[in-house]
């Protein structure tokens, strides 16, 4: 394997463009994504989105928050050439529910919030918490990264080129 | 943010190697050996070390406390002390205008003015608290992987190098190309792809 700090910085445009195609998938074709932890699950977009323009040396950023917030100036920031690098979702299985941002680059989940876990007065109560906490954050990670897997397949398939870059162009350009 | 807070940052890990057996044996050994020093009345400016989930003030590695079900479940500390820049320049002048008398002479040279600089530093680290910041961490040694409820850059370098000295096994952060390359399953011949990838353009 190549040296973690030069992977990282080499490879780093597969993080933006997995969650751009995340976006994508999402906004088109929710179907195609793979099922999570019992087969009924949904993802939607949260409250935030952050793209980035790398031209010519500078970058430019843009970030659209809000529960309300149009993702307009998002696709037009993505038809000047930028892509995403931090996407806030919210994952739903059963009666269950997620929110996270994941950021493109170093996949970090920040601001994870997920169903509640027991409250802790004992000891037992504290490992019974913890094993709860476990198990909750597992099922998010694991079904976001069945849906990474999904895309680093085609990434690494002659299906990207031919048929999803084309498909995300069309969206792109609406 | 602690592991049981409602809300929570991770970063990912996949853990590379084998511990010596008995692996709980190997990992007690390995924190108690690095447990967190106090530095209260020390000189030191920083601390790093392993600390208990349960008792973050007070490390104890006793039996096999750090172990949660399947999971190894323990945290980082790290202790900083920072001293006010207006209060170390506050004592260098007290101690400066001191140094003025004793020697009977209207200035100090540049070199003397270092040492008293350095001096004073020694003697406030020695005298404020260092404040305690906790990291919490998750390991589960069958499945290779540690969660580290943390996403701050030093936090994290911090672990990284304290994992290694500790257990001998290295910590091998997961971003995309490491997620992909490791824990995707992937065939030989889609690593090579993965290996020779270029941006795509979505413009044009």
């Amino acid at each position: 394997m190549l040296d973690v700090s030069v992977s990282y910085n080499r490879y780093k445009f597969l993080g933006h463009e997995f969650l751009t195609w995340l976006w994508y998938i999402i906004e088109t074709e929710q179907r195609g994504i793979r099922p999570g932890p019992g087969g009924v699950s949904t993802l939607s977009l949260g409250n935030r989105v952050m793209l980035e323009n790398r031209k010519d040396g500078t970058a430019e950023t843009i970030t659209i928050t809000g529960d309300e917030a149009g993702l307009e100036e998002g696709m037009l920031a993505l038809n000047k050439g930028a892509l995403v690098t931090e996407l806030n979702l919210l994952f739903r299985s059963g009666d269950y529910q997620w929110r996270f941002t994941i950021k493109g680059e170093s996949l970090h989940l920040v601001g994870f919030k997920g169903p509640r876990t027991g409250s802790v007065e004992t000891q037992e109560d504290l490992e019974g918490a913890v094993l709860e906490k476990v198990y909750l954050c597992e099922q998010a990670i694991q079904y976001m990264d069945g849906i990474f897997k999904q895309f680093i397949v085609l990434r690494v398939s002659d299906d990207w080129a031919k048929k999803v870059v084309p498909r995300m162009k069309r969206w792109i350009r609406g | 943010m602690g592991l049981l807070s409602n809300t929570v940052s991770i970063t990912r890990y996949r853990v590379e190697g084998k511990l010596k057996k008995p692996a709980i044996k190997t990992v007690a050994a390995g924190l108690k050996e690095h447990a967190v020093p106090e530095i209260e009345g020390d000189v030191a400016e920083k601390t790093v070390g392993w600390t208990s989930f349960q008792s973050p003030y007070r490390p104890d590695f006793g039996g096999s406390s750090f172990v949660v079900g399947a999971y190894f479940v323990f945290s980082l500390r790290i202790d900083k002390k920072t001293i006010p820049p207006k209060v170390l320049k506050k004592h260098c002048a007290i101690e400066e205008a001191k140094r003025l008398v004793e020697a009977g002479r209207p200035y100090l040279s540049r070199h003397e003015k270092k040492m008293i600089k350095e001096h004073v530093r020694s003697v406030l680290m020695s005298r404020i608290p260092a404040v305690p910041h906790v990291y919490d961490l998750i390991w589960s040694y069958e499945e290779g992987f540690v969660w580290f409820f943390s996403t701050l850059k030093s936090a994290n370098e911090d672990l990284e190098s304290l994992f290694l000295k500790s257990f001998q096994i290295p910590l091998i952060r997961i971003f995309p190309y490491t997620l992909a390359d490791l824990s995707m399953g992937l065939s030989g011949q889609q690593r090579d792809t993965l290996l020779q990838l270029s941006a795509t353009e979505f413009v044009g």
